[in-house]
């Protein structure tokens, strides 16, 4: 069912972990649904500089995870917001039509790690960002 | 690579002996066994043979034995012909809620067509609730079907106790014995029901062929119209090299289940055993009794993780297992089963089936022990549920 660029990205998934002191966190999902998946990104300058992930989950969800994290490091937070789930799924040759849900939530994990750090840069305090959506 | 197979609760291998007593009947005996002719009736008396085969060896009469494509249709069959046969006594059946899909996307049809069902619940070991089932019995009840032995825990069903209640009542029991087959003595006369449903590729026969038991003189519909076939209960050529095959499967099957069931135990406890001491967050799901439990099944729940990328890791590692994660099937629900144990859905998200067969070694199980250890630690290292909890990473 899967094909061969996602099997790779689910036996080697790149950037696994957390950034400690990120600049930006962003977790999406939940585990009735049975997939979450958290990313943290360093940022200098308003350019990712690094980025991680801790993904509860499918082989795609994982497999998104890595794909999605290596494609943003190096752009500018703009250039990232603009990496949409069909990127991702576009860069992973395609994923079965089931699993689409799990390049979406990709995309938002970026998204929410992105606003977390916009958020913090200018002050604004989210409560308890890191249980949101637990 | 080297590949382990540990879904023996999906489908088995076809015993080589079983294939070659089939074999003839694919290139020789290959007539019509309604037709008149000797063909035909070559045929039929390999047909025959293996009806007698089989009702013998689960104590009933050959007439008694109605072959089908397989378990789902011997599931439907019973669910969809006692409703209908029994439409004039009433039209409420109860079921257990850790049926088959077989049995439960049926009941779903026949409510909408005004059928009403009660389903009936299990404890944490999957055992179904006898006195919920006796309250659930009204004037109306026609049918009771409760599955012998469940497919994803394994866990075996006292049907003989629901026999007894019953009967009390005048209702007739179905048993949907597909995984039981082979793995338990089951024995019609003494069980008491009035049809049970079963498959061949279950226990190393062919694949496209089961059988419904229907005890004589219980009321029943047809499922599949057409010919004389099956008593005219079943119409459709008989499939002749298929029941020749579930025939040998079954006297094979038969002949060394005390022993292979004491084999595939002891596969299984071993790595019961060994998964529950070396591996940190983990539930054995089913029967703690091992025997009230499938001998070949063991099901476990892997906190932190998702059921579906134990699977893929296992997959590319050659071990093949059976998740009840949702991933899998493609919808986000997961196991009704798990569920109904009391299982979160996290939880259920995270289990793995595995499913032992007499062709596995004692030397496969401490090899995907091995394996499973590194792929959980592994998984959780990615889950960010593993960090959440505060655990210690190096248990």
């Amino acid at each position: 069912m899967y094909n061969e660029k996602v099997m790779e990205a689910f036996r080697n998934p790149k950037n696994v972990g957390e950034i400690e002191n990120c600049d930006g966190l962003g977790k999406v999902g939940n585990a009735s649904c049975g997939d979450i998946m958290q990313i943290t990104l360093k940022i200098e300058n308003d350019v990712i500089v690094d980025a991680k992930f801790k993904t509860f989950g499918c082989a795609a969800a994982i497999a998104t995870s890595s794909t999605a994290t290596d494609m943003i490091i190096g752009l500018t937070i703009e250039e990232a917001l603009k990496i949409t789930n069909k990127k991702v799924v576009e860069t992973l040759e395609g994923l079965p039509p089931q699993k689409i849900h799990c390049s979406v939530l990709a995309e938002e994990a970026i998204k929410a790690a992105i606003e977390d750090y916009q958020n913090k840069k200018n002050g604004i305090k989210v409560e308890n960002t890191e249980e949101k959506y637990v | 690579m080297r590949r382990i197979y540990l879904d023996h609760a999906a489908t088995t291998s076809l015993d080589k002996r079983v294939f070659e007593k089939m074999t003839p009947y694919f290139l020789d005996v290959y007539g019509n066994a309604n037709s008149q002719h000797g063909y035909g009736r070559d045929a039929q008396k390999a047909v025959d043979t293996a009806r007698d085969s089989i009702a013998k060896l689960i104590g009933a009469k050959p007439n008694e034995i109605y072959f089908t494509s397989g378990g789902t249709e011997s599931d439907n069959w019973a669910l969809r012909g006692a409703v209908k046969a029994l439409k004039e006594k009433g039209n409420h059946v109860i079921i257990s809620c850790i049926e088959h899909a077989a049995m439960l996307s049926t009941a779903k049809e026949l409510e909408k067509e005004g059928v009403e069902f009660s389903y009936i619940g299990v404890d944490e070991q999957g055992f179904i609730d006898l006195e919920e089932l006796k309250n659930a019995i009204r004037p109306n009840t026609i049918l009771i079907s409760c599955m012998y032995a469940n497919n994803e825990i394994g866990t075996i069903e006292p049907i003989s106790e629901i026999v007894k209640i019953a009967k009390e009542h005048g209702i007739l029991v179905h048993t949907d014995a597909v995984q039981a087959m082979g793995a338990i003595d089951v024995n019609v006369a003494t069980l008491g029901v009035d049809m049970l449903s079963f498959s061949a590729h279950k226990f190393n026969g062919p694949k496209g062929v089961g059988a419904l038991y229907i005890k004589n003189g219980i009321p029943m519909a047809r499922l599949i119209s057409g010919g004389h076939q099956e008593r005219t209960r079943r119409g459709g050529t008989t499939n002749v090299p298929g029941v020749v095959g579930f025939a040998e499967a079954l006297r094979l099957t038969k002949e060394s289940m005390a022993k292979d069931n004491e084999y595939v135990a002891k596969l299984r406890d071993r790595f019961v055993e060994r998964v529950e001491k070396e591996i940190p967050f983990v539930k054995l799901n089913g029967a703690r009794d091992f025997s009230k439990r499938l001998p070949s099944n063991a099901d476990f729940s892997f906190e932190f993780i998702e059921g579906e990328s134990i699977l893929f890791s296992l997959d590319m590692d050659g071990i093949a297992v059976s998740s009840g994660s949702a991933c899998s099937s493609g919808s986000l629900e997961p196991s009704h089963v798990l569920l109904a144990i009391g299982l979160s859905e996290e939880k259920a998200h995270g289990t793995i089936r595995f499913s032992f067969g007499k062709e596995n070694t004692m030397e496969e199980v401490d090899y995907v022990v091995d394996t499973l250890k590194s792929t959980i630690a592994r998984l959780r290292e990615m889950s960010p549920l593993f960090n959440l909890k505060g655990e210690d990473k190096n248990v």
